[in-house]
C-alpha cells in the first residue's frame, strides 16, 4: 500500500478522511438532536455523502493498485443513493401514522388535518 | 500515509458505530431503533470497504453489496410492518 506516489495517496487519504468524518457527523446528528423528524434528517443525507465519497476512494486505489479500471463500487452507490430517500420517506410516512410529533408542533397541526 | 489514514478513518467510523448503538439502545420509540439500525449498516459498509483497501482484496465487496441490498429491504420491511400492521396483504 505504501509503494503508490504520494500524490495518489494524498487523494485517497483526503477521500476517506472525509467520508469518515460525514458518517461521524451523520451518527452524531443521530444521537443528539430532540425529535424523531431531525434525527431521520441527520444520517439520511450525511451518511450517504460520506459513504459516497470512501468508495470512490476505494474505486481510485483499486483501479491503481490492479492496473486496470474497475467500477464495480458504482454498484453500491448507485443502490445507496437511490434507496436512501425511499426508506427515509417510508420512515416519516409511518412516524405521522404513529402520531409521532416533532418539538414545534408543526407537524401534530397537520396531522389533525389528516386524521 | 495511507496506513494512518484508514487507521484514522476506521476510529472516527467506529466511533460512529457506537453513536448508533447508543441510540439503539436509548431510543424511546421504536421507529428511531429502525432508523439507527438503518444507520448502522450503512457505516458497516464504511467498515468493510477500509477493511478492503487495509488488506488490498476485494472479498469484501460482495458481503458490503449483500448489506447494502437486505439492510435496505429490512428496513422497509419494518417501516411497511409499523404502516399497515402487516407485510403481505
Amino acid at each position: 500500500m505504501e509503494e503508490l506516489p504520494l500524490y495518489l495517496q494524498s487523494i485517497i487519504a483526503a477521500l476517506i478522511l472525509f467520508g469518515a468524518i460525514f458518517a461521524f457527523i451523520g451518527s452524531l446528528g443521530l444521537a443528539k438532536l430532540p425529535d424523531f423528524y431531525m434525527r431521520l434528517h441527520g444520517p439520511t443525507k450525511a451518511t450517504t455523502l460520506g459513504l459516497g465519497a470512501m468508495l470512490v476512494g476505494s474505486m481510485i486505489f483499486f483501479s491503481v493498485t490492479k492496473g486496470s479500471l474497475t467500477l464495480h463500487e458504482v454498484l453500491i452507490t448507485l443502490f445507496l443513493f437511490i434507496t436512501a430517500p425511499v426508506s427515509a420517506h417510508i420512515l416519516s410516512k409511518s412516524a405521522i401514522r404513529e402520531r409521532i410529533y416533532d418539538s414545534t408542533g408543526m407537524v401534530e397541526e397537520k396531522t389533525r388535518e389528516l386524521f | 500515509m495511507l496506513t494512518y489514514a484508514i487507521a484514522i478513518a476506521f476510529g472516527i467510523v467506529s466511533a460512529a458505530v457506537l453513536l448508533n448503538a447508543y441510540r439503539l439502545f436509548q431510543g424511546p420509540d421504536v421507529l428511531d431503533r429502525v432508523v439507527a439500525l438503518d444507520t448502522m449498516y450503512i457505516n458497516t459498509i464504511g467498515l468493510l470497504i477500509l477493511a478492503g483497501i487495509w488488506w488490498a482484496t476485494d472479498i469484501f465487496f460482495e458481503a458490503a453489496l449483500l448489506i447494502a441490498m437486505m439492510g435496505f429491504v429490512g428496513t422497509v420491511g419494518m417501516a411497511r410492518f409499523l404502516l399497515r400492521g402487516d407485510l403481505i396483504e
